[in-house]
């Protein structure tokens, strides 16, 4: 079966805060309810944590690190889930069924599966 | 023989399971049979011996790409399988997943019109790409984007179950008559009418009637394209003018058509009589325009009347603008301009600006009909209706 990626974007937010409990109450009432489908996943910190890492000249050049996310949006990455399902159109039911879709967008793509 | 063909790819999808390579292999079968035809004769089951030499043809090129990539077994898996059947209920049902997945929600609007044409009614890309005003590389790329996406997200080849059927068929309908009004209101380029892409849409409406025949919707959307293509031949000049309603030559009129849409119209209504659908009102309007021997007989208040109806399923100010014309023709120009300047956000729209210089013009109010009209020209517009606007200017400053 497919793997599909749900990236989520939404408000930049720290999950982690006591004031968020009530949406990472939702987010886990969502993982029990996926539980069966769930691949994988992670929540992450807000962006304000973010490095972001380029390498000048191409490999083996410079390091060179930015303070922040990689684009200045006003929603941001703050997590993503692997999803296995049948096809898109459940791929797309369980990721509107994500938080973040509420009030951001879930980004679904496929995951390539390598040597398969 | 494009029917046929279409066939053969909506079985020849399923058993393969990728959209893309069932159409290449259509594409080889066709070629294969306008040889072998022309050579022998048409074979006495044509679906079936296109069927058989598509599922050769996929065969052959899964056991060339399987000797490339090692994957043996997947070729192998295509042999063992069964010979589809080509006939009755499975090739409706595999009709109907091939609709569905070309006009699948998660595509594009633009992709989902591109596919439609390319995959439903068989077009060359080189076609559709002409058909759709892009270049053939443009539409290529398009269209291959689409199929790695329908094969690798796995966007699912199956009628929609129940509860989504009805925005499913809604979204097919808004596709068919995408590719018709492109053909019948040409958005951009020389010519305003493309008759080849307007039957297009016919073709798809057909379709979807044929497979879905208890739809009023649907026959409201077949109906209404009857309606407006019948007009055809009288909505342009020798010099390629646009010519509006009231100035047509009715005798140039396809009677055929209209009674074809108008059978139509009645079935939509009778199947959905106490919340008619917008199509089939659409086409109900359409319909007394076509049945009035003159302009000056239209049952205006009846026109009137079916707006009012669309306007309980879809208002917007489109809708509101063609009910405003009808109102001009019922109650005079003063009312309907009224309504015509209550109407937001038409600024970008040419007809209304269109709208408000005619209804200046018989308020004999020229120099406010004349600002109108260089509004309408200031906006992008096909050729034919560039010069209608122009003449008129030209006739408000004689």
């Amino acid at each position: 079966m497919p793997q599909y990626c749900a990236t989520i974007y939404s408000r930049d937010a720290d999950w982690t805060s006591p004031d968020e409990a009530a949406t990472t109450g939702e987010y886990q009432e969502f993982s029990g309810a996926a539980a069966a489908i769930l691949r994988g996943g992670a929540a992450l910190y807000p962006t304000a944590t973010a490095t972001t890492v380029r390498v000048q000249g191409g490999k083996g050049g410079d390091v060179v690190t930015t303070d922040g996310p990689y684009a200045e949006t006003k929603e941001v990455l703050t997590g993503f889930y692997l999803l296995e399902c049948a096809d898109l159109d459940e791929a797309v039911a369980w990721a509107a069924r994500i938080p973040g879709a509420w009030d951001g967008a879930v980004e679904v793509r496929p995951v390539i599966e390598f040597g398969g | 023989m494009r029917d046929e063909g279409r066939a053969v790819l909506a079985t020849l999808t399923r058993t393969i399971g990728d959209l893309g390579r069932a159409e290449d292999a259509v594409q080889d079968a066709l070629v294969q049979a306008l040889d072998a035809w022309a050579r022998d004769g048409v074979p006495p089951n044509p679906r079936a011996w296109l069927l058989t030499a598509a599922r050769h043809r996929a065969i052959d090129r899964a056991r060339r790409e399987a000797r490339r990539s090692d994957k043996e077994a997947e070729a192998v898996g295509l042999l063992d399988r069964d010979p589809p059947d080509p006939t009755g209920s499975a090739v409706h049902d595999d009709l109907l997943r091939l609709v569905f997945t070309c006009c699948h929600p998660t595509l594009a609007p633009d992709t989902q019109v591109a596919l439609a044409l390319r995959t439903l009614c068989g077009l060359g890309t080189d076609e559709v790409a002409r058909s759709l005003l892009v270049s053939e590389a443009t539409m290529a790329k398009r269209l291959t984007r689409a199929r790695q996406k329908i094969a690798v997200a796995k966007i699912p080849y199956r009628v929609p179950p129940d509860h989504e059927l009805p925005d499913r068929l809604a979204a097919v309908a808004t596709v068919a008559y995408l590719v018709f009004n492109e053909g019948y209101a040409a958005t951009a380029g020389e010519d305003h009418l493309r008759p080849a892409l307007a039957e297009e849409g016919i073709r798809l409406a057909r379709l979807l009637v044929d497979l879905l025949p208890g739809e009023a919707g649907l026959q409201g959307l077949l109906a209404l394209m009857l309606l407006q293509h019948a007009r055809r031949d009288a909505r342009l000049d020798p010099g390629g003018g646009l010519v509006l309603i009231a100035d047509q030559d009715r005798g140039r009129w396809d009677r055929t058509a209209i009674a074809e849409g108008v059978v139509l119209v009645g079935e939509g209504l009778r199947r959905s009589p106490d919340r008619p659908d917008p199509y089939v009102v659409q086409a109900a309007i359409a319909a007394a325009h076509d049945l009035a021997p003159t302009y000056a007989d239209t049952d205006w208040a009846a026109i009137v009347s079916w707006y009012d109806v669309l306007l309980t399923a879809t208002d917007t100010a489109v809708v509101r603008l063609n009910r405003a014309a009808a109102v001009a023709e019922r109650d005079g120009a003063e009312p309907a301009l009224a309504l015509v300047d209550e109407l937001d956000g038409l600024g970008r729209y040419p007809l209304w600006h269109g709208a408000r210089a005619e209804l200046l013009t018989r308020l004999d109010r020229p120099t406010e009909a004349a600002h109108a009209l260089r509004a309408a020209l200031a906006l992008p517009l096909t050729a034919p209706v560039r010069r209608l606007l122009e003449a008129r200017l030209a006739a408000l400053a004689a």
